[in-house]
């Protein structure tokens, strides 16, 4: 390991213009004649509208135009869609209703787009957006998924009778059916995971510029994937040809899972510029944000995990109702199935396992993957379940866990994930020894004396990252490919540019993604330069998402590197008349293997670009790209405990400590990594604790629609984390790593559960574990 | 519409701006300092913050007109001849920013921290005292590293440079 290669704690690149305000985030975007657009939205959950009257709004001062949703579909714009087929368990397709970009014939959740309104400042357009008359007739509403299965309830789309968007499951029922029959314990549960709204702390924005002269768009976007808005928008909506669309996203203030997606504004806004002649951009505030951003999570499940005599899991048995909301957004089909329940084995050796999951329209805001995408969902769902087993078989937790993990690999599940490596137990023995586990019960005793109740909890998890094997994911319904691609450019004096598919909205890809080359050619990563983000520049990709831009996207670079080494080879050796074989590249230099003979890298660079002295037949230049298609998922694995204390008077949870111990594989950047679980660890405390998006059941508004009603974590919420790795590398990418952005999301929720349910000796408690709701179980315990 | 006049990073400007015109608007569109953002729109999440004669506000509820005649500092007159602010420099050595979004509201708001407390500040009072800035990257763990690494290395004697 260099000072600045694979593995070295290397300050980022990128700091510097956060740090003194030079980044540049789609709303810094300012282009001539620019203006500005609003959106007038359903103030209504359901409803139908009669007519919409502009007039009024488009003779107020400083407005360029109001567009509607009829214009919208008469210039052809298409429908949004949702790009992963689920069948249901009979056959069927997805039942998919029409999401209009805007509406104008029916709303179906608050917050819905009706029309646009451009005007020359932010003023005027809000001004003019009061003024446009929409006659609504209000429905009745339904924003409970379960509910809205029952007879009799308002129905949101023509094509999904009873609210129903598919009934789908995996597994063998009959074999799990008959491990809990013959079992020696089977523990029972409901399992609630809470509806979450992302909250990336730049809103989402774009503009949209239509050049006449060449008939030609531009996409500035809030986006973590530039290129999949790209053929989304010109495949299916009908926007533009690829060719005449380019996609900009720049620097992106975090996403999370909620700017992946598609949404109505980017549309909208190109068309509009079209429409008005002007570049139109829009930026939300946080209220639409939480109105419209994609939400996450919102499952109930009843779950049967079924023993053997000897503490063995023999079966899991669960079924899920997940909602999604009013409309299925880009990938909403694929979390509550493949990125769920294909996780349900966890890091456990079951036999038999079934789960049937039903996914339901309501008149809520779209849902769809946020960090951690299913797999939170299954964990918690797992791990509560064996916290609860522990109870009630009166074994220890960890003790539980240790007899069932899984020691050999690779190892089948039944729902399809075949692990290709691991060691569950150095990571529970690293957490358990961290936490001091052993010494809790002094610990507990000493908080018993000053009358608080002092509780721990963990939590083992896994996940499948480095989404995914194109060929696999499309054979489950996928309606893309997930390879990534690269292109790594040496310039003639030796500098280098890598342009990649992936998105970098805070991973810090400008600095490990040089780390990479600097490695490979010993040259500072002051002299590499990541390009990214842009349609124009990087030809094509599939961004950043699941934790997928190590695994895949690094894997895409290797292999270009690969490229590039060996031609880059082959020049030096023709230049020192040396044996290609024999061309090693230490300290950026190019040496004959056993002599003093040496290139240096940027003299070889420019003999390929001066091409006076190649060898025969050699193209001039020195630029190399390549597309990397994974061979299996990665599956990151860790465990983590929580150590709480609870004050009976007032139900507030004090987290003591808080103790990760993940196994990632091999690491380029550890101060990096460290990051992204402390900030995964703190989305996930957020939800375990404090988090939760609240719709009024009787008329579809959202309660929680700033930050004085959704409580994001804050600093004093949250201790110091106590973190470390260990490290068995993937076998099935070239660098050996795993993937860590959303490991402390997924694996943190159940472990504050446990350890407040066991601080209380009150199983009952959902999230977000509030201090009304501690305070209730606590005292229903006693 | 108002004609303003105020100092920002020690240069005198002037714009003209509706009487509602909000003074991060005012210095995001009219003066084209686009590193103070806006994440919420109700001043709790701190992404706007600058500083005011010398100490931290809200440019999401401050109107333009009143800081009139005042003396504003943004990330951008932070750092002095292209060497960054103790702050800033201990934010990157630290890895107390990842997108980088509220990170020039969080520096601000430490700078003007550190200042009030004299360089002497313990985790705890760190935390409390970021009530009012909220980051969804970083689990706050580094930035609350940086300010202690910052506050230290201050140490109270070279507060602000401002």
């Amino acid at each position: 390991m260099g000072v600045e290669g694979i593995g070295a704690r290397v300050a980022r690149k990128e700091d510097k213009r956060f740090l003194t305000g030079k980044g540049r985030y789609t709303d810094d975007m300012s282009v001539p004649g620019m203006k500005y657009a609003i959106f007038v939205r359903s103030p209504y959950a359901h409803a139908k509208i009669r007519s919409i009257d502009a007039a009024a709004a488009r003779a107020m001062p400083g407005v360029i135009d109001v567009l509607d949703g009829k214009q919208l579909l008469a210039d052809g714009i298409g429908n949004l869609i949702c790009g992963w087929m689920i069948h249901s368990k009979d056959g069927s397709p997805m039942k998919m209703g029409a999401w209009r970009p805007l509406a104008h014939e029916t709303v179906r959740y608050v917050g819905d787009a009706v029309a646009i309104v451009v005007a020359d400042s932010i003023a005027e357009a809000k001004d003019a957006a009061e003024a446009v008359v929409v006659d609504y007739q209000e429905l009745p509403v339904v924003t409970d998924a379960t509910k809205a299965l029952e007879p009799g309830q308002p129905q949101l789309h023509p094509e999904a009778p009873n609210n129903l968007i598919f009934d789908w499951q995996i597994g063998d029922p009959a074999a799990t059916d008959k491990a809990i029959a013959s079992a020696a314990h089977v523990t029972e549960i409901t399992i609630q995971n809470n509806r979450l709204s992302p909250n990336p702390m730049e809103p989402r924005a774009t503009l949209g510029i239509y050049d006449g002269g060449d008939d030609h768009y531009t996409c500035y976007t809030t986006s973590q994937n530039p290129h999949v808005a790209r053929l989304v928008m010109s495949a299916f909506y009908n926007v533009a040809p690829e060719n005449k669309l380019r996609v900009i996203a720049p620097d992106v203030g975090g996403g999370f899972g909620s700017k992946i997606y598609i949404y109505p504004e980017e549309i909208v806004c190109l068309w509009a510029s079209k429409r008005t002649g002007v570049p139109v951009k829009w930026t939300s505030d946080r209220t639409e944000a939480f109105l419209t951003d994609a939400h996450g999570r919102d499952h109930l499940s009843t779950v049967k995990m079924a023993f053997d005599a000897d503490n063995r899991i023999i079966g899991l048995k669960v079924d899920t109702t997940a909602n999604l909301g009013a409309y299925m957004s880009l990938f909403s089909s694929a979390v509550p199935t493949y990125l769920y329940a294909t996780l349900l084995s966890g890091q456990y050796d079951i036999p038999a396992i079934h789960a049937n999951v039903r996914t339901v329209y309501t008149n809520t805001a779209p849902v769809d993957a946020y960090r951690g995408a299913g797999r939170p969902e299954a964990t918690y769902l797992l791990e509560r379940t064996m916290e609860t087993a522990a109870r009630e078989l009166g074994v220890s937790p960890a003790e539980l866990r240790r007899v069932n993990f899984i020691r050999s690999f690779p190892h089948q599940t039944p729902v399809i994930m075949n692990y290709d490596a691991g060691d569950y137990e150095a990571s529970l023995n690293a957490a358990m020894q961290a936490s001091d586990w052993n010494g809790f019960a002094a610990r507990k005793a000493e908080a018993a004396k000053r009358g608080m109740k002092r509780g721990i909890g963990m939590s083992c998890y896994i996940e499948a990252c480095g989404i995914a094997p194109s060929a696999a994911v499309g054979s489950l319904g996928a309606g893309v490919g997930l390879w990534e691609s690269a292109e790594v450019r040496v310039n003639a004096v030796g500098t280098i540019e890598v342009l990649t598919g992936s998105h970098s909205h805070g991973q810090g890809h400008e600095t490990t993604f040089a780390q990479l080359v600097a490695d490979r050619f010993g040259v500072p990563i002051d002299s590499v330069n990541i390009v990214h983000g842009d349609t124009d520049k990087v030809q094509m990709g599939m961004g950043t998402y699941g934790s997928r831009s190590g695994a895949v996207g690094m894997s895409a670079v290797v292999k270009a590197l690969d490229k590039v080494e060996a031609k880059a080879k082959k020049i030096a050796a023709h230049l020192m008349e040396a044996d290609e074989s024999d061309i090693v590249i230490e300290n950026g230099e190019l040496k004959v293997a056993g002599t003093d003979k040496a290139v240096p890298w940027f003299q070889m660079a420019l003999a390929a670009y001066t091409a006076h002295n190649l060898p025969p037949g050699m193209e001039p230049g020195l630029k190399e790209g390549a597309f990397y298609d994974p061979a299996n998922f990665t599956f990151p694995a860790g465990c983590y405990i929580c150590e709480v204390e609870v004050d009976p008077e007032t139900g507030v949870t004090k987290i003591i400590q808080f103790v990760a111990a993940d196994d990632f594989g091999n690491i380029i950047n550890p101060m990096i990594v460290e990051g992204q679980v402390h900030g995964g660890l703190a989305q996930g405390i957020g939800q375990a604790l404090l988090e939760g998006v609240h719709y009024d059941p009787a008329n579809g508004q959202l309660l929680t629609a700033s930050y004085m009603d959704y409580a994001m974590p804050r600093a004093d919420d949250l201790p110091s984390f106590k973190v470390s790795t260990s490290n068995t590398p993937c076998p099935n990418n070239p660098l050996g790593i795993k993937g860590c952005g959303e490991a402390g999301a997924i694996g943190s929720p159940p472990a504050l559960i446990n350890a407040i349910t066991d601080a209380i000796g009150n199983n009952r408690l959902t999230m977000p574990a509030t201090p009304q709701k501690v305070w209730a179980a606590a005292h229903a315990a006693n | 519409m108002a004609k303003i006049t105020m100092t920002v990073n020690g240069r005198q400007v002037s714009g003209q701006c509706h009487d509602r015109t909000l003074l991060v608007h005012f210095i995001r569109e009219n003066l084209g300092l686009t590193g103070t953002h806006v994440g919420c729109d109700t001043s709790q999440c701190g992404a706007c913050v600058v500083h005011m004669d010398g100490m931290s506000i809200k440019s999401c509820s401050t109107l333009a007109a009143q800081a009139a005649g005042s003396e504003i500092t943004t990330i951008e007159g932070l750092a002095a001849n292209g060497e960054l602010h103790p702050v800033q420099a201990a934010f990157k050595a630290n890895h107390g920013l990842q997108c980088g979004f509220c990170t020039p509201g969080m520096v601000m708001t430490a700078v003007d921290m550190i200042r009030r407390h004299g360089g002497q500040l313990d985790e705890a009072t760190v935390r409390a005292e970021l009530e009012g800035n909220i980051c969804r990257c970083t689990g706050y763990h580094n930035i609350v590293k940086a300010i202690l690494a910052a506050s230290a290395e201050m140490g109270g004697a070279r507060v602000a440079a401002e």
